[in-house]
C-alpha cells in the first residue's frame, strides 16, 4: 500500500510544474500582484520604501481587515454579506451612544458604564447578523437581497442613533485599542492581526472551519452528508456581523468619531480585499491567508497612489479596474482547477 | 457492405493520462458511417476518457486523430460539435428551468429577420421530432416538472435529431423503463440505415448485443477486443472485459429466485400512511434489522421522493415515520443522520465534493464523531485508509481529490462515508448503476455484509437485478403507490416488470 502511495505521489510531482502552478493561480496571481505592486511603488517614490510607511499601511488595513474576517468566512460559504459597513457604522454609533459625551454634543444619549455599553454594542451587531441569518436559512431570502436590506435597516438605526449629529467619545478601552499604541505598534494592528489568526485557526483546524468549506464546496453534498448547513449559513451570518461590529467600535475609536456613513467605503474594500486575495465566489477554495495578501495589495494600492501624486479622481478608477483584474483571475482560475480535478 | 466504406473517424494510438495514472494506453479506435459500434468495459478501463476525447471534451491526449483521412485536433468540444459530432453524456446535461421546446432546440432555437424566437414554430417543430421519437409531451411544459427517464430520452432524441454524423451514447439506457430502450433502438436502427455513425456505451451487454453491429471491449485503458456483435456472445464479453472467467458473477434474474421466509428481528423504520403532493400516496411499510427490502418501480414511480423523505431532505404531507418505534419528523438532514439514517442518492455528485480529497470525503460524516471542535487529520486519514482498503478502492490514495477517481470508485466512496459507525438504517438508491460487473458485485457483498451485521437496508432501484440481487423482500412501487409485496415466494424480472 504504502509504495504504490509513493508510486502515485511521484506520478503526481511527474506532472511537472506548469500544472502545479496552474492549479495554485489562485494563491500565486495576488501574491504577484503585491509584489508587483509594491516594486512599482518603492521605485516610483522613495518615501514609499520606508519602515514608517509600512506602520502606515499596516494601520490603514487594520479595520478593513477586521471586517473582512468574517466576510471570508461568508464568501467561502458561496454566499455575501452586503451590510458590513453599514453594521460596523451602526456598532460604532451605538457604542458612543451608551457613552457619556461632553456636554455639547446634542444626542439624547443613554450613558452607561464601559463594560456594559461594549456588551450593548456587541448584542446589537451579533442580533442583526441573526436576522441576516434567519432571512436567509429560514425564510430563503438570497444572500444579497437579505444583506441589501439589512444594510438599510443598520444605516436606519444609525440614523435615529445620532440624528445628523457626532459622537466622539467611546469607552476608555475601545479608545486605547481603536487609537492607541504599545512598544510603537498601534493596538488597532494588533487586534486585526490576532483576529485574522483566530480566522485562520477556526478555518483551517476546527471542524467548523470544515464545514464552512464542505459547504461552500458542495453544499448539495454537504446536505446529503448530514451537516446541518441552514446552522453553518447562519453561524457564518453571524460571525461576519459581529466582526464588522467590532471593526466599527475600533473604528469609530481610530476615527476619533461617530457618526452617519462613516463606514460606506469599507463595503467595497472589504469584499475586494477577499476576492482580489483569491477566496473564491463559487466558495469552498481561499482562506485568511488569501484575504491577508487582499488586504495588503489594497493598501499597498491606496498608500502607493498618494506617495506618487496621482490625481485623487483617478485613484478611484484604477482600484475599480485592479479589482476588475482581481474578479477576471478570481473566475479563471475556478476554471482551470475544475478542469485540473474533472 | 458497411465493410467497404472507408471509416469517417480513426483514431491511432490514443494514450492520456490524468495526474499520472493513464487512462488511455495506446488505443486505436474506427468508426464507419452506418455503423453501431458498442463499447464495453469495467468502470475506469477508459471508454468513458476516449469518447470525451472524441468529443473534444479532453483536448490533451497523444496520438493520431483523424477525421474523413484528415488529421485534426479539436481545441473545445465546440470544435467537435462543428464536426458533427454529438455526445450524449452519462450524466443529465438538461435544462430543467427551461421548457422542453428550448431544451431540444438548445443553442440553435428558430429566430425570424429581427433574431427573434419564434416560440411557434419551435413549439411545433419540437413536438414533431418528440413525436418521431414517440414520446408525448407539451413542447411548452417545463422539463424539470417530466420525470428523469423522460428528461433523458428528450435529450437523447435532441442530441440524435441535432443532425450529427457521429453520435456517442454513454449509459443512454441506465434511466430508461424497457419500452423506452426499445424505442430508443428502432431510432438508432433507423438513423444508423440513414447513415449516422453511433457509438454506444453500456454495462447491460444484452443490449449492446441487441443494437451494435460491432464490438469494442476495453480493459485497464487498453482495446483487448473488437469483434462482430453476431459472433461473440454475453459470456464471452464479459470474460474480455474482467480478464477471468466472469459467468458467475452476472446471473440473468430471468428464472425464478426463492425470497426468504420474512425476517422477525426489531422493526428499525416504520412508514405510515405516508403522503407527499401527486408523488407519493399513503405509503406503509417497514424495515427490519438484518434485512434487505428491496424497492422497485419504474423511473418516476416515487422512490426518490420516498428515500428523500426519509433522510430529512423532503418533508412530506401526512403520514407518520418512526425509528425504533420512537416518532420522528426530521427537520434537516442532520437530524435524520443523527437519528440513524443514512442515505446514498443515485447521483454520487449530489454526495461527493470532486475537489477534496477522498479522506475528506470520507470523513465528512462522522466528524462529529471523531472531534469535538479541533480536527484530527491523523485520524481522519487512518478512518478513510481502512474504509479505502475494505471496499477496495482503487486508487488507494486517501490524499487524492475525488475527481481524479472512476465512477465506480465514487460510488464505493459514497458508502464509505456511512460505514465506520454504520448507521441503523442504509437507504440506497441504485447502488449499482453504470457499474461494471466486478465493481458491482463488490458493492452486493458490501450490502450483504452490512446485513449480517444487523443493518436494516433499503435498497430502491429502477432495475430489477439490482433489486434481486440484493433484496430479501421486495416492494413494487408505482406511480406513487405500493401495490405489490413479494416475501417467501419465487420473483423474477419478469413477475417484478409485471406487478409495475
Amino acid at each position: 500500500m504504502a509504495s504504490s502511495e509513493t508510486a502515485l505521489a511521484a506520478g503526481q510531482r511527474a506532472r511537472g510544474l506548469a500544472p502545479f502552478l496552474r492549479s495554485q493561480m489562485r494563491n500565486i496571481a495576488p501574491f504577484l500582484t503585491l509584489i508587483f505592486l509594491s516594486g512599482f511603488f518603492a521605485l516610483a517614490s522613495p518615501s514609499f520604501a520606508t519602515l514608517d510607511n509600512l506602520g502606515n499601511i499596516l494601520t490603514q488595513v487594520s479595520v478593513t481587515g477586521i471586517i473582512a474576517v468574517g466576510l471570508t468566512f461568508v464568501i467561502l460559504c458561496a454566499e455575501i454579506d452586503l451590510s458590513i459597513a453599514s453594521i460596523a457604522n451602526v456598532t460604532g454609533i451605538a457604542v458612543a451612544y451608551f457613552t457619556l459625551q461632553e456636554s455639547y454634543v446634542n444626542i439624547p444619549n443613554i450613558p452607561l458604564p464601559g463594560a456594559a455599553a461594549i456588551l450593548l454594542a456587541i448584542l446589537l451587531c451579533a442580533f442583526l447578523g441573526l436576522v441576516n441569518a434567519l432571512g436567509l436559512t429560514m425564510i430563503g431570502i438570497p444572500s444579497f437581497i437579505m444583506t441589501l436590506a439589512m444594510m438599510q435597516i443598520a444605516a436606519g438605526i444609525s440614523a435615529l442613533l445620532v440624528r445628523g449629529q457626532i459622537a466622539y467619545k467611546v469607552p476608555g478601552v475601545i479608545t486605547t485599542l481603536g487609537s492607541g499604541s504599545i512598544g510603537g505598534i498601534p493596538w488597532i494592528v494588533i487586534v486585526a492581526a490576532i483576529m485574522l489568526l483566530l480566522g485562520h485557526l477556526v478555518l483551517t483546524y476546527t471542524r467548523f472551519g470544515r464545514y464552512v468549506y464542505m459547504v461552500g464546496g458542495n453544499r448539495e453534498a454537504a446536505e446529503y452528508s448530514g451537516l446541518n448547513v441552514k446552522l453553518i449559513l447562519g453561524a457564518v451570518m453571524v460571525i461576519s456581523a459581529v466582526c464588522s461590529g467590532i471593526g466599527g467600535m475600533l473604528g469609530v475609536a481610530h476615527f476619533g468619531s461617530a457618526q452617519q456613513n462613516e463606514f460606506d467605503t469599507y463595503l467595497l474594500d472589504s469584499i475586494a480585499a477577499v476576492v482580489v486575495g483569491g477566496t473564491s465566489l463559487f466558495g469552498g477554495r481561499g482562506g485568511i491567508g488569501n484575504t491577508i495578501v487582499g488586504l495588503f495589495v489594497l493598501g499597498v494600492l491606496n498608500n502607493g497612489l498618494d506617495h506618487v501624486n496621482i490625481d485623487s479622481f483617478l485613484k478611484i478608477l484604477i482600484r475599480g479596474l485592479i479589482l476588475l483584474a482581481a474578479l477576471v483571475i478570481n473566475v479563471y482560475a475556478q476554471r482551470l482547477r475544475e478542469k485540473a480535478v474533472e | 457492405m458497411r465493410e467497404d466504406r472507408s471509416p469517417i473517424l480513426e483514431l491511432q494510438g490514443i494514450t492520456k493520462s490524468f495526474g499520472g495514472v493513464e487512462a488511455l494506453r495506446g488505443v486505436d479506435f474506427a468508426l464507419s458511417p452506418g455503423e453501431i459500434h458498442g463499447l464495453v468495459g469495467e468502470n475506469g478501463a477508459g471508454k468513458s476518457t476516449l469518447m470525451k476525447i472524441i468529443a473534444g471534451v479532453h483536448t490533451e491526449f497523444s496520438g493520431r486523430f483523424l477525421i474523413d483521412g484528415q488529421e485534426t485536433h479539436f481545441r473545445s468540444a465546440r470544435d467537435a460539435h462543428s464536426a458533427g459530432i454529438a455526445m450524449v453524456h452519462q450524466e443529465l446535461s438538461v435544462a430543467p428551468d427551461l421548457t422542453v421546446a428550448e431544451n431540444v432546440f438548445l443553442g440553435n432555437q428558430p429566430t425570424n429577420r429581427l433574431g427573434l424566437v419564434q416560440w411557434r414554430r419551435m413549439a411545433r417543430e419540437a413536438g414533431e421530432q418528440l413525436a418521431r421519437f414517440g414520446i408525448d409531451v407539451d413542447p411548452m411544459s417545463r422539463l424539470g416538472d417530466l420525470p428523469i427517464g423522460l428528461q433523458q430520452l428528450i435529450e437523447i432524441a435532441r442530441v440524435l435529431f441535432s443532425g450529427a454524423r457521429i453520435v456517442i451514447l454513454d449509459e443512454p439506457t441506465s434511466a430508461l423503463s424497457p419500452p423506452e430502450v426499445e424505442r430508443l433502438f428502432a431510432t438508432l436502427r433507423r438513423l444508423r440505415d440513414e447513415g449516422t455513425a453511433i457509438v454506444f456505451i453500456s454495462h447491460f451487454i444484452e443490449d449492446i448485443l441487441r443494437v451494435s453491429d460491432t464490438v469494442t471491449v476495453f480493459r485497464n485503458g487498453r482495446k483487448v477486443a473488437e469483434t462482430a456483435s453476431a459472433a461473440t456472445s454475453k459470456g464471452a464479453l464479459i470474460e474480455a472485459m474482467i480478464g477471468r472467467g466472469g459467468e458467475a458473477l452476472e446471473h440473468s434474474y430471468s428464472d425464478d429466485l426463492m425470497l426468504p421466509r420474512p425476517s422477525d428481528s426489531a422493526v428499525v423504520l416504520k412508514v405510515d400512511q405516508l403522503s407527499l403532493a401527486r408523488s407519493l400516496k399513503d405509503i406503509s411499510f417497514e424495515a427490519r434489522a438484518g434485512e434487505v427490502l428491496g424497492i422497485y418501480g419504474f423511473m418516476g414511480c416515487g422512490q426518490q421522493e420516498l428515500s428523500r423523505i426519509l433522510f430529512g431532505k423532503l418533508k412530506s404531507d401526512g403520514g407518520t415515520l418512526a425509528v425504533d418505534g420512537k416518532p420522528k419528523t426530521f427537520a434537516s438532514t442532520a437530524a435524520a443522520r443523527r437519528a440513524g439514517v443514512a442515505l446514498v442518492p443515485e447521483s454520487r455528485r449530489d454526495m461527493l465534493f470532486h475537489q477534496e480529497p477522498v479522506y475528506k470525503n470520507i470523513s465528512i460524516s462522522i466528524l462529529d464523531r471523531i472531534s469535538a471542535l479541533l480536527l484530527k487529520p491523523a485520524q481522519e486519514r487512518d478512518i478513510a485508509q481502512r474504509q479505502v482498503e475494505q471496499l477496495q478502492i482503487r486508487p488507494p490514495v486517501v490524499g487524492l481529490d475525488l475527481g481524479m477517481l472512476s465512477g465506480g470508485n465514487q460510488q464505493k466512496v459514497a458508502l464509505a462515508k456511512w460505514l465506520t459507525y454504520p448507521p441503523k438504517l442504509l437507504v440506497l438508491c441504485e447502488p449499482t448503476r453504470g457499474m461494471d460487473v466486478g465493481a458491482k458485485n463488490d458493492v452486493i457483498n458490501i450490502v450483504r455484509d452490512l446485513r449480517t451485521k444487523g443493518l436494516a437496508i433499503i435498497v430502491l432501484s429502477t432495475e430489477p437485478e439490482t433489486v434481486l440481487s440484493l433484496a430479501d423482500r421486495i416492494l413494487v412501487l408505482k406511480r406513487g403507490a405500493l401495490v405489490r409485496e413479494f416475501k417467501n415466494e419465487p420473483v423474477s424480472k419478469d413477475r417484478l416488470l409485471e406487478a409495475a
